[in-house]
């Protein structure tokens, strides 16, 4: 089949790959880009394994076509950490236990983030309906919701 | 030196340092079993079986072989032949032989250049069945007139008379359970039934095989074990066990599903043939109807009380449904049934029984959860309608040091009772209960394990560790790992690095399962610090020409000990190791073995369940999780193992099924048909870490994994029965069942 | 001698005894003395047992020792998930 030549930029780089017009986004970001931080945890935009934000808006990334990307800017978990700086979110995910085997950490941590950018100071409710697209089977989600919470509480008086 | 005392008092034990791999987990550079890639790596997909039960007459594969891109097409026939015994049944379930014998059972599978090819190929393969009658219910199945599904698997234990579906029987107690029940005030007795669910680890099982015609192969894979992977792979295969390699990806999650083989030795058989690597990634879909799941159970269950609140006996018939294949873990569910009791009169008694359905996987606990629904359901009825409370009655009857088991032996040091101390003191069981709501609570027994376990721990130069375990890491087993090594040692836990080694370059190891990595490996990583101490301390007595035993190991350093051992400054370890190559050589310690003091474990939950009336939904509006940790190496973890099993049993309780249609397939092969608990569905889940130690491991350890998945069935039924005012006996209580069970009551 | 606790199940198969004696001064001893005495035990013992001695649970050691005075009990094989 003809693939399709896709410009799309990255956790801010500019990138280019061809694709199969029925690759998802995530097959591109894993096995064309060697992004494999986005996780597939079922490929029916379930569990949110593979979230990222596509022009600043939370997908599921098994939901888009790869050539969807085509001049739209991606953001992946790997374009979380500031350098050697890790986010809030992140440094509060380990410190909490936030995670245990740490497969539906990307997502989280993608889905979080996007979170605590449109309500800074979210009530534990809201950050258990904005993340119940994104399933997790270790933790019964009680740390992941004081890591996300915390990590608010800091950032907003960083700010 | 007394390498041997058991400590108690801990200086790194006990605290929560971020854990090892926390940075790489977080930033998305953690290699999962789907992460990984070969030069010249080809693909794999699987065709499957869509009928409950056929016969396959025929597989054509010669479209697909002529398909562009296809490298490989196997079938059973590129398989080992003459397999006995659990190697064959594996075989069987990894690639079917002359039958189907569920809906998804693998047929057939293709390698190509890529994902998509694979797929379109597996579409070409053509194959005939002859469609057989199917049985998918475990009480159906056990009938006469029910299809026979694998005749002749039934072992001796089975009593004449039984349907060739009774594939094994267990039968075990002691005293007279009829003078027992005579002696009591009231006798319930009740039949429940349980759905299978699945583990629901969110990373599908996958890997990335190669294997030669030599014979040689390596092998990338998700995996709680990965020595069982290779020895299953290579009985399979019909290769050599060491001439297979296998490391183990990070592994997202398990819970009892990933301690078996399903695609791996499949993309070995691909790969062979087409003489290239091959990767092979589950859908969510093939996870869900070919791997996992639990049995499904139907159950009766009967205890006598007196007013008092005495147990005088109990009884109970447990019979399990684990797939077309022996193996449900019928003995577990019968044996831990009435373990939280001293019981003077018991009977328990176990049916494995085949049916159309996948091969059961061990999850969690395997077996006991589904007891305790039924048991602990039956002793909330008679608190009821004795009007006794439901702690005070398990005190009264609790399990101790010295009780006779209901499965035969004398308990060691055992939590139960300071958990349920713990549940009648904790806050939560005297908050006052809203309208609409109802508070259950339950006990929950599990064996844990001890199992083969090798560790190897090298000192570097500059006085850091490197520890190489065997038991893939699942819920951050390697913080616990180094926290034990550093506590032995000395020295921060900083400077120890612990890595999950392949299977070359470590000896066997038995799966992470039974809960046994912290008890078990912890063991051996404590062992093998004492190992490497005493050599350490035999360069110091060197170096000060003093004896060996002059010598004793404190806070990091080599320090001379009693009245004739001289004077000299303490060495610390990096002192001793800097020029260790002059003064005798790489200093190491290690330590194999197949510990055998697990010791068993209790655990108590308190759940508040608010039914809705109208729709039949129940919400968890508080949770609270005890149990018995021995001793806790880091709490965060420990608290994390019983947050996410009351999660898990949540979900059981509720929602989470097996849907089989008429047809015999599985009707809801995706989450957002079996839906799992999402963060909305839950409460924060309180949690109290009791210790008792474990007298079989030097610091206390008693494995935490699987107990926390125990109670959650049977204290969240109580909790709705109590709140919906009406009795549940079936699970999961979904909403329908709730509304059918409310309108049945009128 | 050893007295040995079975499960009742396997009565069938020890002419009605649930409680055996056998000579063993280890875990292995006693399931070889089981099978000897009883070689219809052979098929249960080889799917698979664990042996409690004194409340401890032995998973699959056959090494461990064993006196006359233990409390020894045969069961089925321990495993977990």
């Amino acid at each position: 089949m003809t693939k399709i030549h896709v410009t799309t930029t990255v956790n801010g780089d500019e990138t280019e790959f061809l694709c199969d017009p029925r690759e998802t986004l995530l097959d591109v970001l894993r096995d064309r880009l060697n992004l494999t931080g986005a996780k597939e945890g079922c490929g029916t935009g379930d569990c949110g394994a593979c979230s990222v934000t596509m022009e600043g808006r939370l997908v599921c990334s098994c939901l888009v076509l790869g050539a969807e990307a085509e001049g739209k800017d991606i953001a992946t978990v790997e374009g979380i950490a500031d350098g050697d700086t890790l986010h809030p979110l992140q440094r509060k995910f380990i410190e909490h236990a936030a995670l245990q085997c740490g497969i539906c950490t990307p997502g989280i941590l993608v889905a979080a983030k996007s979170l605590l950018e449109k309500n800074p100071d979210p009530s534990e409710t809201e950050v258990r309906y904005w993340l119940a697209g994104n399933l997790c089977r270790c933790t019964g989600y009680d740390k992941i919701i004081r890591a996300v919470m915390d990590a608010a509480t800091e950032m907003r008086e960083a700010s | 030196m007394a390498l041997d005392d058991r400590k108690s008092d801990f200086t790194f034990i006990g605290t929560r340092p971020d854990r090892p791999d926390g940075l790489d987990k977080v930033t998305g550079r953690a290699k999962f079993g789907a992460d990984a890639v070969a030069p010249g790596m080809l693909f794999g997909a699987i065709v499957r079986s869509p009928h409950a039960h056929a016969r396959i007459v025929k597989i054509d594969t010669s479209k697909a072989e002529a398909m562009k891109g296809v490298k490989a097409v196997v079938t059973r026939a590129d398989f080992a032949t003459g397999l006995t015994g659990e190697f064959w049944n594996v075989q069987e379930n990894v690639m079917a032989g002359d039958t189907a014998l569920y809906d998804g059972h693998a047929v057939a599978a293709v390698a190509a250049n890529s994902a998509l090819d694979a797929r379109d190929a597996a579409k070409l393969i053509e194959i005939e069945y002859e469609v057989l009658p199917h049985v998918t219910d475990v009480d159906k199945a056990m009938e006469a007139d029910a299809p026979v599904i694998r005749d002749g698997t039934a072992d001796g234990s089975v009593p004449e008379g039984m349907h060739p579906n009774v594939v094994r029987y267990h039968e075990s107690g002691h005293g007279d359970v009829a003078a027992g029940f005579a002696a009591a005030d009231l006798v319930i007795e009740d039949s429940f039934k349980t759905e299978a669910t699945h583990q629901g680890y969110i990373e599908p099982h996958a890997c990335l095989a190669s294997l030669g015609a030599d014979g040689k192969g390596e092998l990338w894979c998700t995996t709680q074990g990965h020595w069982y992977a290779q020895k299953h792979c290579a009985a399979l295969l019909g290769i050599e066990t060491s001439q297979l390699r296998v490391t183990a990806s990070e592994i997202g999650g398990g819970f009892g599903g990933k301690t078996t083989v399903f695609i791996e030795p499949v993309a070995l058989a691909l790969s062979r043939k087409a003489n290239r690597p091959v990767k092979m990634v589950m859908s969510r879909s093939e996870v869900l109807r070919a791997t996992g799941p639990t049995s499904s159970t139907s159950m009766d269950v009967k205890i006598g009380m007196t007013k008092d609140g005495t147990i005088t006996a109990a009884e109970g018939v447990f019979r399990l449904q684990g797939g077309a294949f022996p193996g449900a873990p019928m003995e577990f569910t019968a044996m831990c049934a009435f373990a939280p009791y001293a019981l003077e009169n018991v009977r328990q008694v176990g049916y494995d029984v085949i049916a159309n359905r996948p091969k059961q996987a061990a999850y969690r606990a395997p077996g006991s959860p589904m007891a305790a629904f039924a048991v602990e359901s039956v002793i909330d009825l008679l608190c009821q309608q004795l009007d006794l409370d439901p702690v005070e009655v398990r005190l009264k009857n609790a399990s101790k040091k010295g009780t006779k088991a209901s499965y035969g032996p004398r308990f060691d040091d055992i939590g139960l009772v300071e958990c349920l101390e713990a549940a009648r003191d904790h806050p939560h069981y005297s908050a006052q209960l809203e309208q609409g709501q109802g508070r259950g609570i339950s006990c929950g027994f599990w064996f844990n394990h001890g199992g083969e376990t090798s560790v190897s721990l090298a000192l570097s130069e500059d006085g850091t560790v490197q520890v190489s375990v065997g038991t893939p890491d699942i819920g951050g087993s390697r913080a616990s790992m180094a926290l034990m090594a550093s506590e032995t040692l000395g020295i921060p836990y900083e400077n120890i690095r612990v890595t999950i080694a392949d299977t070359a370059t470590l000896g066997y190891n038995d799966v992470s399962h039974g809960s046994r990595v912290t008890y078990a490996s912890g063991l051996a990583t404590i062992k093998a610090a004492q190992a490497a101490i005493a050599e350490m301390c035999k360069r110091a007595a060197a170096k000060w020409g003093i004896p060996e035993d002059a010598v004793k190991w404190e806070d990091g350093c080599a320090v001379p000990s009693g009245p004739n051992a001289g004077d000299f400054e303490p060495l610390a370890m990096a002192d001793i190791t800097a020029d260790m190559g002059a003064t005798g050589g790489p200093i190491s310690g290690h330590f194999e073995a197949t510990p055998e003091g697990a010791g068993v474990s209790f655990g108590v939950h308190i759940v508040d369940a608010q039914v809705d009336p109208e729709t039949g939904k129940t919400s968890i509006p508080r949770y609270t999780v005890i149990q018995d940790a021995g001793k806790a190496i880091h709490p965060a973890y420990v608290e994390g193992q019983f947050q996410g099993g009351a999660a898990q049993g949540i979900g059981w309780a509720l929602n989470e099924e097996y849907v089989y249609g008429e047809d015999g397939r599985l009707q809801n092969a995706v989450f957002l048909d079996y839906r799992i608990p999402v963060a909305s569905d839950l409460p924060m889940i309180d949690t109290v870490i009791v210790e008792v130690p474990n007298p079989g491991h030097p610091y206390g350890v008693r494995g935490v994994g699987e107990t926390g998945i125990v109670p959650p069935l049977a204290a969240i039924a109580n909790a709705v029965s109590r709140a919906a005012g009406v009795r549940m006996f079936e699970l999961p209580m979904s909403p329908p069942r709730i509304l059918a069970a409310l309108k049945a009551d009128g | 001698m050893v007295e040995v606790n079975l499960w009742s199940g396997l009565r069938s198969l020890t002419g009605g005894k649930q409680v055996v004696e056998v000579e063993a001064s280890t875990v292995g001893e006693v399931l070889s003395g089981l099978v000897k005495a009883y070689p219809q035990l052979k098929g249960p013992i080889e799917a698979g047992v664990s042996v409690a001695v004194d409340g401890r649970i032995i998973a699959s050691g056959l090494t461990e020792p064993v006196s006359p005075g233990s409390e020894v009990y045969l069961m089925q094989r321990l495993k977990g998930g």
